[in-house]
């Protein structure tokens, strides 16, 4: 029992990553047309970013959390306004491949640089040990990971859904040349959307850095599974994005206690089922 | 009509001139062997028949499979364990492999025709991804060490395959095949009905095409190209790893496409070149091989998405000789 309850845990916890990690990706698809394959490598320099914070600056976790979404952030509008802002218009193949050869530049550069070992992130102080649950060991960075999490995943929700910059974002969504003839300043508003899609990539690679080990390769073979996650999900709706990641990271966890060996593939098995069943995605509207 | 669509005539060459052309690089691929190191020539053949097979699905038909390496890969383990394990002969290796990726694209192509657009590009990428896994966790395949050994064999029973110059010229034979079957497929009528989904699927489906079908039987004969290409690897090789499914090598043959011009009957296989040679040069430079192959990925999108024959077209087309 108290295995079932821990792959369980971490289901979840895997889970808010892809709800996470999946919503960034859908707020970017949206107004920007691009698939972001950097979104891994983005989420791996957050936690890269805080790993060198605190071991060559000293620097610690709670300023991280926000130092590193920031530098991300920023790198992030720079690649919109160097790069991105050529592609518009052009069939959205381009804007995978280009972000495809970016992530190849990031984890190399982050490769030769600190080689592939995994380099531990220490748990921060306040959020050191648990609480014993009556069916399992709640270890409270992990509770904290969930919480805040989740908390993000619904402020984003909420932003987006009923705020006038929410509107905004998701009439540029729907038409841009029209939102632009209203006087709002689309390419900006493009550039603000994928700084800010990779500040939450980042924000959630601090948040994985004191659970995995942070590595250069961690990030593109979860942007794979969150790819997947997509798919099942269907990337017209935020809220539907962030209830597949959680619920495939709780089928994982499932997975991983039941059949371990199948615990890499499951989502995409369901991926494929879904495919079979709902072409259109769990939450999509069109083909 | 059919003289008004052969490859050369978009820059306005005369048929005869086009087969002087084709005819002048098969024999220049009869004794590039005896001026460069044979082993790098037989791994550009196998990379620009991969890429050339994928050529057929982004190039001529618009779909981009970000999963080609699960074919090269899937037909390069069948084939290794066939001949090692089995003791297959090597055409019969081969072929089975080919059949393998053929089924393979048959499975993940249907899948992925369901959804279009950038979607397919992440279906493929995701079904590749469990081909991978497999290839980690299956005992025949060897895990992270790999198939090692794998003989090469006897063409037909009688010619030892283990000399340099035999193992070219057999290599040189499967890659014509498979680049005139490709060349054939891309300049039949149903060629042209996979351009006419490329350029406005919506249309196609209109005039009648079953455009699913179009597309699914594209993905299985580039599939299955695909794994040719990656069983001919393997015997060249005379191994198999974990590199040929994963998904780098399925972007770098993206990359190779893009670099030579998609769409282009050539491109390809020039891409393939360069992207090799390339990865020859820096191979004692590490993990700057990955940073300078994705620098490449990142100009060649933003200013050379032609690629080079596709410039070099552009600019016969705007200088005839």
């Amino acid at each position: 029992m108290q295995a079932l309850f821990g792959q369980l845990l971490l289901g979840v916890i895997n889970g808010s990553f892809y709800a996470l990690l999946s919503l960034g990706l859908a707020i970017i698809f949206g107004l920007l047309d691009i698939v972001n394959f950097a979104h891994g490598a983005l989420y791996m320099m957050g936690a890269f970013v805080a790993w060198i914070a605190l071991s060559s600056l000293g620097i610690g976790y709670w300023p991280a959390l926000l130092l590193a979404p920031a530098a991300v952030g920023l790198l992030g509008i720079v690649i919109e306004r160097t790069m991105l802002r050529r592609l518009y218009g052009l069939d959205n193949v381009y804007g995978l491949l280009l972000t495809f050869g970016l992530t190849l530049v990031i984890e190399g550069l982050f490769h030769e640089h600190y080689g592939n070992s995994g380099n531990p992130y220490p748990v921060p102080d306040v959020l050191q040990g648990g609480v014993r649950l009556p069916f399992m060991y709640l270890p409270q960075y992990r509770a904290w990971v969930v919480v805040v999490a989740v908390a993000v995943c619904f402020a984003c929700w909420l932003t987006i859904e009923r705020t006038k910059l929410g509107s905004y974002l998701r009439a540029g969504t729907e038409n841009p040349k029209l939102v632009q003839a209203f006087g709002v300043n689309v390419p900006l508003m493009r550039t603000l959307t994928y700084g800010f899609g990779a500040a939450l990539a980042a924000f959630a690679g601090v948040m994985a850095a004191p659970i995995y080990q942070v590595n250069p390769a961690m990030g593109s073979n979860l942007v794979i599974i969150v790819f997947a996650v997509v798919v099942i999900g269907g990337m017209g709706s935020i809220l539907g994005s962030i209830l597949t990641g959680l619920g495939l990271g709780i089928v994982e966890g499932l997975t991983r206690y039941f059949y371990p060996a199948a615990s890499s593939v499951v989502v995409f098995f369901v991926m494929a089922i879904v495919l079979l069943l709902r072409p259109a995605g769990l939450f999509g509207r069109q083909r | 009509m059919s003289v008004a669509l052969r490859a050369g005539a978009s820059v306005g060459w005369t048929p005869g001139r086009v087969r002087l052309a084709f005819a002048g690089m098969a024999v220049a691929g009869l004794v590039l062997p005896y001026l460069v190191y044979p082993v790098f020539v037989m791994n550009v053949l196998c990379m620009a028949l991969f890429a050339s097979a994928f050529n057929l699905l982004l190039g001529y038909t618009g779909l981009l499979s970000f999963g080609h390496a699960a074919f090269l890969g899937a037909a390069g383990y069948v084939t290794g364990h066939a001949l090692k394990v089995w003791g297959f002969p090597t055409e019969l290796g081969i072929l089975l492999g080919t059949a393998v990726s053929a089924v393979l694209g048959f499975a993940i192509g249907g899948l992925a025709i369901r959804r279009s657009g950038i979607y397919f590009a992440m279906i493929t990428l995701g079904l590749a991804q469990v081909v991978y896994f497999l290839a980690v966790q299956m005992n025949f395949t060897g895990g992270d060490d790999g198939l090692q050994g794998v003989p090469r064999g006897k063409l037909l029973g009688l010619v030892s395959l283990d000399g340099k110059y035999a193992m070219y010229y057999f290599a040189y034979g499967v890659f014509l095949f498979g680049f005139w079957l490709i060349y054939r497929t891309i300049h039949s009528p149903f060629g042209h009905v996979l351009r006419s989904i490329r350029e406005n699927e919506p249309r196609a489906l209109s005039l009648g095409y079953d455009v699913d079908r179009y597309k699914l039987l594209a993905f299985v004969i580039s599939a299955a190209l695909a794994g040719l290409a990656g069983s001919l690897k393997t015997v060249v090789f005379q191994s198999e790893t974990l590199t040929d499914v994963h998904w780098h090598m399925s972007g770098e043959v993206v990359l190779m496409t893009l670099l030579g011009g998609m769409g282009t009957v050539m491109g390809p296989s020039v891409g393939a070149l360069i992207v090799l040679v390339l990865q020859n040069y820096l191979s004692g430079f590490g993990s700057w091989v990955t940073v300078i192959t994705g620098v490449v990925f990142v100009v060649g999108v933003l200013a050379f998405r032609r690629g080079f024959v596709g410039e070099a077209i552009a600019l016969a087309k705007k200088f005839p000789f």
